[in-house]
């Protein structure tokens, strides 16, 4: 990953074989030639071929024309692709923190070593993230359902009337829900791994000055995981900007909530193939890919300072 | 043509056209191209996902010795064009045969994807053999001939008997009787409703057909979106409003597991939909065994029967085709053949008349269905399609922002009325994009 490539820059061992390269010798090249040749391959190409994709228009009557940089400029403009983009930037700012929240408790329960059965709970906290999210959604999706589903059936014993939860003022809550329960367990057990690695001489060291849990906690334990803190986050960012998968199966059950842009990736795809305008598509693509990236390393280049501040 | 059944010989097609065809029905040694073909034999893949071909590829193998069938799935609907289209820019990896819907024709015909199968002498098919709502999709008004249809979907009311008896209520021959038995329902029992519908393009583009409306027209690349004020469409629009106001309807989307629970449970009591319906509900509404009917579609007034299409799909060649003469014998086996008995055995509803007004076909009789003779009613709808309804010609991309703008109205964002006009917006900004002409 990017966020560790400085450290591994600094590994001294890095920097003789690198020296190594620079005497001349091919062999370094020819090992690595299956690697880049795949990864121009399904990578680079890729997008290159998107970006070039991306300065076309094909119509149905006059073919294809080069155009420039006007599908950007469209793009720019469409009202659409900006409301897709807010609607996931809301899902950002408030689904990520109550996640990433929720899987720092469950680690630092599990670290604490005070869990009965803390295995059982790893495991079973780490289970819906072994579920396929097509799975999930439409696991999710049938306990929506007012009618027949959990909510309905909720709504019957109880004699209440819970609000539809695949309504258009609901639905992006329920997204979030589905989210969370996924990939609560993936964030704990990144956070889990960095609180197994801390030295036990720190315990030590803080019980012998008489530090309650509490401040081992905020000194030892959510310093030490920073790092892990930042990488979970730019995951869940990106994955938050990538949201595909829920909102195109709960798509069939609430057509009208879940629009064709309800996404700016939903948009691209619905664009792209139901629309025929691969090229529009491309430029969306790569518009919501460059601003992934600029936040995702907004995000790291916050998390480093701060990392070395403490 | 040596597969063809002496019934396509005694119609007036074959003395309207070629010679090819005369000496087909008189069944001399010449052989065309595509026989040639037939003898040669040889390999073409057929991408469908229509179930009941398989019974039909291999009985065209079966038939013709050294020819193979390669019937492939690669996917229903969206999921199917999806990888269409893809062959089609990628002009390679292309099937021989397509399974084409009827509304998906016009875009691929504009796109000159699709082989014109006079050349093949398809035109012997022209008059009388072809219900006119399936070959008028696969003529695009005349100007050649693109696919063999292979079924049809002219809508009936669909009804479940039960329900309608425990509440007293009587089925409905208009529209306005649909409307009072929509709210007896409501009044009745709190869970039952008259149907269910949360804004589904196929279904209004029904609708509107029904009503005699045409909002879609297109000439060359002249195109003409207009819902907004095309008197059908209007007619609809303000017919239904009251439905969504006053909550007649079930807020279920079409084809969801709620929805089949519903029409299994009674808490949906009808459905206007098309022919193609009685093998849905046999495999995925089991609990509705011997309860529902088929009933002829509601009227605008009393005494008429006029009808419309829901769905339905053809078989064309793509542009570029390998093995194209070979797969239009398989076309013509599977669409006017005897390809066409195995499809009816299984289930499907065909387009050929011939069978639709066969005995065997009318009078049988359905388990499922109460032992109703419910191609009767079918068949009848079939033959009383509106006329000239049309498609636009990128009918797909209308039906994937459907629920972007008239859909608000179902959730109480707009009206119907309102909604419409935002499709229209939304259709002729689409429409300018790729290019057509866009009549104000």
């Amino acid at each position: 990953m990017t966020v560790v490539s400085p450290a591994v820059a600094a590994d001294p061992a890095v920097r003789r074989r690198r020296r190594a390269g620079a005497a001349g010798s091919s062999t370094g090249w020819a090992f690595l030639a299956p690697f880049m040749i795949v990864f121009l391959l399904v990578f680079i190409a890729p997008i290159i071929y998107a970006i070039y994709l991306s300065l076309f228009r094909d119509q149905l009557i006059g073919g294809s024309v080069f155009v420039g940089l006007d599908n950007y400029l469209v793009a720019a403009q469409d009202g659409n692709f900006w409301a897709g983009l807010t609607r996931v930037s809301l899902f950002l700012a408030v689904q990520v923190p109550i996640m990433l929240f929720l899987s720092l408790l469950a680690a630092l329960a599990l670290d604490s070593g005070r869990l009965y059965g803390s295995s059982f709970f790893r495991l079973s906290i780490f289970l819906p993230y072994a579920v396929p999210a097509v799975v999930a959604t439409l696991m999710w999706g049938f306990m929506y359902g007012t009618r027949f589903g959990l909510v309905g059936n909720i709504n019957d014993s109880l004699g209440v009337n819970l609000p539809d939860p695949l309504s258009p003022d609901l639905i992006l809550a329920s997204i979030a829900n589905i989210v969370t329960w996924e990939f609560v367990g993936y964030n704990m057990i990144i956070f889990y791994a960095a609180l197994r690695v801390i030295s036990p001489s720190l315990y030590e060291a803080a019980a012998i000055d008489g530090a309650s849990q509490l401040r081992v906690i905020a000194h030892i334990k959510l310093p030490a995981i920073r790092g892990a803190m930042v990488v979970a986050a730019i995951f869940s960012i990106i994955g938050s900007f990538q949201l595909f998968n829920e909102p195109s199966i709960l798509q069939t059950l609430a057509p009208n909530a879940i629009t064709s842009s309800f996404t700016p990736n939903l948009y691209a795809y619905s664009l792209s193939f139901s629309g025929g305008q691969y090229n529009y598509a491309a430029a969306v693509a790569i518009i919501m890919g460059v601003i992934t990236m600029i936040i995702a390393y907004a995000v790291q280049l916050r998390g480093i300072r701060k990392d070395g501040q403490s | 043509m040596k597969q063809l059944t002496g019934r396509t010989c005694t119609g007036t097609a074959a003395f309207a056209i070629s010679a090819l065809a005369l000496s087909a029905c008189g069944g001399s040694e010449e052989t065309t191209e595509t026989d040639a073909a037939l003898e040669e034999g040889g390999t073409i893949t057929v991408w469908a996902w229509e179930p009941t071909l398989e019974q039909v590829a291999e009985a065209f193998e079966a038939e013709n010795e050294g020819v193979t069938v390669d019937l492939v799935n690669v996917g229903t609907g969206d999921e199917h064009y999806t990888n269409l289209q893809n062959a089609m820019r990628a002009g390679s990896g292309l099937p021989d045969v397509a399974q084409v819907e009827y509304f998906a024709i016009p875009q691929y015909i504009l796109g000159e994807s699709l082989m014109d199968l006079s050349e093949f002498g398809a035109d012997e098919y022209a008059e009388d053999t072809f219900t006119d709502g399936p070959w008028g999709s696969v003529t695009f008004g005349g100007e050649g001939i693109y696919g063999i249809p292979m079924d049809s979907g002219p809508i009936a009311l669909f009804y479940n008997e039960d329900v309608f008896d425990e509440h007293g209520v009587e089925v409905p021959e208009t529209w306005e009787e649909y409307e009072e038995a929509a709210r007896q329902f409501r009044e009745a029992d709190d869970d039952v409703y008259i149907t269910s519908d949360q804004g589904d393009a196929g279904q209004v583009t029904t609708m509107v057909w029904q009503a005699g409306g045409t909002p879609f027209s297109t000439e060359g690349t002249d195109v003409t979106v207009n819902l907004t004020e095309d008197e059908g469409t209007a007619q609809w629009a303000e017919y239904w409003q009251p439905f969504i106001d006053d909550e007649l309807i079930m807020p279920v989307a079409g084809w969801t597991d709620e929805w089949y629970q519903a029409l299994g449970d009674g808490s949906i009591a009808s459905l206007t939909i098309g022919a193609w319906m009685p093998a849905n509900l046999e495999s995925a509404v089991p609990d509705g065994e011997g309860s529902w009917r088929v009933a002829p579609l509601p009227q605008w007034e009393a005494g008429d029967s006029q009808t419309a299409e829901q769905g339905g799909s053809s078989l064309a060649i793509p542009e570029g085709a390998e093995n194209a003469e070979l797969a239009y014998e398989f076309m013509e086996f599977a669409g006017v053949g005897d390809g066409v008995q195995e499809r009816l055995d299984a289930g499907a509803f065909p387009a050929t008349l011939e069978d639709l007004q066969s005995d065997d076909f009318i009078n049988r009789e359905y388990e499922y269905f109460g032992g109703q003779q419910i191609n009767q009613v079918l068949s009848e709808s079939a033959q009383n399609v509106a006329e000239g309804w049309e498609y636009l010609p990128f009918q797909g991309y209308a039906h994937s922002v459907f629920n972007d703008t008239v859909g608000q109205a179902y959730e109480g964002q707009a009206t119907l009325e309102e909604g419409l006009s935002d499709w229209e917006d939304d259709l002729e900004a689409y429409g300018r994009d790729q290019g057509f002409d866009i009549a104000e």
